[in-house]
């Protein structure tokens, strides 16, 4: 794991939380998807040294586990930003022009979709529909709502968040 | 069984309740194609070739998952059930690297011969490609992503087949791979280069690291002496690559063609199998008599020794500390012929055949060799042999039958049946009874340890011991001799491991099978016949009644376990950390 954030986040707390979550639900059935929730909970994300704990736990192989976990979206190898960009790229956005928003994302972040800012403090994701296209196009940091976006917009909304 | 009665084809049949359509229609000869379906191991209807049309049911379904059922009506090859083949194998090929001509599999592709019998004459579906990952660190086996066609077979295998898991799907939709965790290369996952996953792969998206051009280079080499040595499980099967029967024994015909390839030595790892015996068993005896570390645990299988040093630390003195048969044979080519002949070992080069894939890598361990060389230069497989003899145009089946160079080529029954799981316990056994009564014991077949029951058990009454043994097979028996042992309830004194499912003869290096020529024959038991036939077509049975390998002590070693046999013949290990990812 490359960035600092989660170096501090694997420390010795965190992985005890991590061994009750474990001893709370090794005996039930499927017990690996609710571990993988709690442990992303943990930790931010599930790096292979918390994998690999999980595997040897539950006797699992790590390709299995890490099988599971790219598979569903919700679950992150690497630790997300202290605020997560949602851009939603759904029709209605994307025809009102969501295109041109990313662009200029990626330009102020200095990241693609999907990656975390250098720095820890951005996520970039691009999202389906987010129900609320009357304000399209339109993007979320963290739970706060942005819309009716122009490219212009993007960096004085950046700014209140460095 | 209950049994229900269904239609297929029009034809009338009774199949048991819990047979599929596939099953049900193979018994009548009525042929379903597959892919992803590999018998007992992988059924998962993921690749959708199997699809047959079932009256009232909505859509086509998979064969080789839908069970049989009263007065099901199947049709196997309508119209619709063509051409749904048809599409489901276009759209397989329309993302898979066709460059099938100079693939390692051409000839051998289970991907080719489906395309060439469904009629598959263009794809119509060109689109993008996955980008691949080609994943060749390891010196045993190569991952090319670039071939794979997602069935799954590879991954079962290992999942639960061996029961250690390094393959998986990864990722999602167009994106899915199959791949070690995080993408990483098998050598840094606790892979034990046994090969299983390659024999499993219908393509070329895993396969064995090829050494052939190694060989051929130093063959047309002036400079080098080059020797060459075959296990013995490669004869039962080498066969196999210019189709003759599964169960094959072509020892005769494959001395001819290693000769008429261009060695300057044909010699015979046999003959390090007998070497072996006395080794271990010298040291089994030394152990019981001295209270040693028991059980004692064979060491013969690379695939096996990769796992013990991966997964039990703790657990390896409990190892025999011979070097499998053919390193030790490489080690008498380079100090005992050498200096015999007066070549300079590092101007000898020394070949083995063998049906594995975790030897490339076993040659390759820095204690295998002194002064800087190695005890063997190259290992080949079984496979890539077979495509060497091709190579030099020998019409294989034609052959004369052929011998070993003596001495070193010289072997006794008992090194053949190393080749099968129990062979080497056997084996064991034919000697340490001799030894220990002091008698030429005629009653010499241990059936006890024969077979392919998961794990074995024997009590031997040899003079005033009851010898207690055990054989396993397959990563996913040795892991349960291991925590057997771990928990103090192994109560023998010597246990047989072969990393393979069968032993050697099913080694990950041995000509592929493919999934419809598996079907209703173990080539396990089939190749392991050949074997345990030649032995009882010889005379001499029993390893240290082999006069040549009485003489190479006589010459050479001393005794069992002296010095200089501890020096030539003997290793260690060492635990290894089970992942090695750079964080």
């Amino acid at each position: 794991m490359e960035n600092q954030v989660m170096k501090e986040v694997l420390n010795e707390k965190n992985f005890a939380a991590l061994d009750q979550v474990i001893e709370a639900n090794k005996d039930r059935k499927g017990a690996l998807m609710p571990i993988l929730h709690e442990a992303q909970n943990i930790f931010g994300a599930l790096p292979i040294e918390v994998q690999t704990v999980i595997s040897e736990k539950l006797d699992i192989s790590l390709a299995e586990i890490y099988g599971v976990v790219t598979f569903y979206s919700q679950f992150s190898l690497v630790p997300k930003g202290e605020f997560v960009i949602g851009l939603c790229l759904g029709t209605a956005c994307y025809v009102k022009g969501a295109q041109n928003i990313l662009d200029r994302l990626e330009t102020e972040l200095g990241i693609k979709v999907g990656e975390t800012s250098k720095d820890g403090k951005f996520t970039l994701e691009a999202t389906r529909c987010l129900g609320c296209c009357g304000l399209a196009p339109v993007m979320v940091i963290n739970e706060k709502v942005y819309g009716r976006l122009e490219p212009g917009q993007i960096t004085g909304i950046l700014k209140q968040y460095k | 069984m209950e049994k229900v009665t269904l239609t297929i084809n029009g034809i009338q049949v009774q199949a048991p309740k819990d047979y599929t359509i596939l099953k049900a229609a193979r018994e009548i000869g009525i042929h379903i194609p597959t892919l992803c379906y590999l018998e007992g191991v992988n059924e998962i209807g993921a690749c959708r070739v199997c699809v047959v049309e079932v009256e009232r049911a909505r859509a086509l379904l998979t064969a080789c998952t839908t069970p049989v059922a009263e007065g099901m009506v199947v049709k196997t090859n309508s119209k619709r059930v063509r051409e749904a083949r048809k599409m489901v194998v276009e759209l397989i090929l329309a993302n898979h690297n066709r460059e099938c001509l100079v693939c390692d599999r051409n000839g051998s592709c289970e991907l080719q011969k489906l395309t060439e019998e469904l009629g598959i004459k263009e794809v119509s579906y060109e689109g993008v490609k996955r980008t691949p990952t080609i994943d060749d660190f390891s010196p045993s086996i190569v991952r090319d992503t670039s071939k794979c066609i997602l069935c799954g077979r590879c991954i079962a295998t290992c999942k639960n087949v061996q029961e250690i898991g390094i393959l998986e799907f990864t990722n999602r939709g167009f994106n899915t791979e199959v791949s070690p965790a995080f993408n990483s290369s098998m050598t840094e996952m606790p892979c034990i280069y046994c090969g299983q996953c390659v024999n499993a792969c219908p393509v070329a998206a895993l396969r064995e690291k090829s050494s052939i051009d190694d060989v051929w280079e130093a063959i047309d080499n002036p400079d080098l002496h080059v020797i060459v040595q075959s296990a013995p499980a490669v004869r039962a099967a080498l066969g196999e690559c210019f189709d003759n029967p599964i169960g094959t024994n072509v020892t005769g015909k494959m001395a001819t063609a290693l000769h008429m390839m261009g060695f300057d030595k044909v010699f015979d790892t046999n003959f390090a199998a007998d070497l072996t015996i006395l080794e271990e068993g010298t040291e089994l005896l030394g152990r019981i008599k001295n209270g040693g570390v028991l059980p004692m645990i064979t060491s013969c299988s690379p695939g096996w020794i990769n796992f013990a040093e991966l997964n039990y630390p703790e657990l390896l003195p409990h190892l025999s500390s011979c070097k499998s048969p053919h390193q030790m044979f490489g080690a008498i080519m380079k100090t005992h012929y050498a200096k015999m002949n007066n070549i300079d070992p590092k101007k000898i080069y020394v070949v083995s055949v063998m049906p594995c894939t975790a030897k490339k890598y076993e040659c390759k361990r820095e204690e295998m060799g002194r002064d800087g060389y190695l005890d063997v230069d190259t290992v080949i497989t079984t496979r890539e042999l077979g495509k060497m003899i091709k190579q030099a145009s020998i019409d294989f089946n034609e052959l004369a039958e052929g011998k070993f160079d003596e001495y070193y080529g010289d072997y006794s029954g008992a090194a053949v049946i190393f080749g099968a799981t129990g062979g080497v316990m056997e084996a064991a056994l034919r000697t340490v009874a001799d030894v220990l009564t002091g008698k030429d014991l005629e009653a010499i077949e241990y059936k006890a340890v024969r077979g392919e029951e998961r794990i074995r058990e024997a009590e031997v009454q040899i003079g005033d011991l009851t010898v207690k043994a055990a054989v396993t097979h397959s990563a996913a028996g040795a892991r349960k001799i291991m925590e057997m042992i771990k928990a103090g309830e192994a109560d023998y004194h010597f246990i047989e491991i072969m990393g393979c499912d069968g032993g050697c003869v099913n080694g990950g290096g041995q000509p592929h099978v493919s999934a419809t020529n598996r079907v209703g024959i173990d080539i396990r038991l089939e190749r392991a016949k050949a074997l345990y036939s030649e032995d009882e077509s010889l005379e001499i049975r029993k390893s240290h009644k082999n006069p040549s390998i009485t003489r190479l002590y006589e010459e050479f070693l001393g005794e069992p376990n002296s010095h200089v046999a501890h020096e030539v013949l003997h290793t260690h290990y060492a635990g290894r950390d089970k992942y090695n990812l750079k964080k």
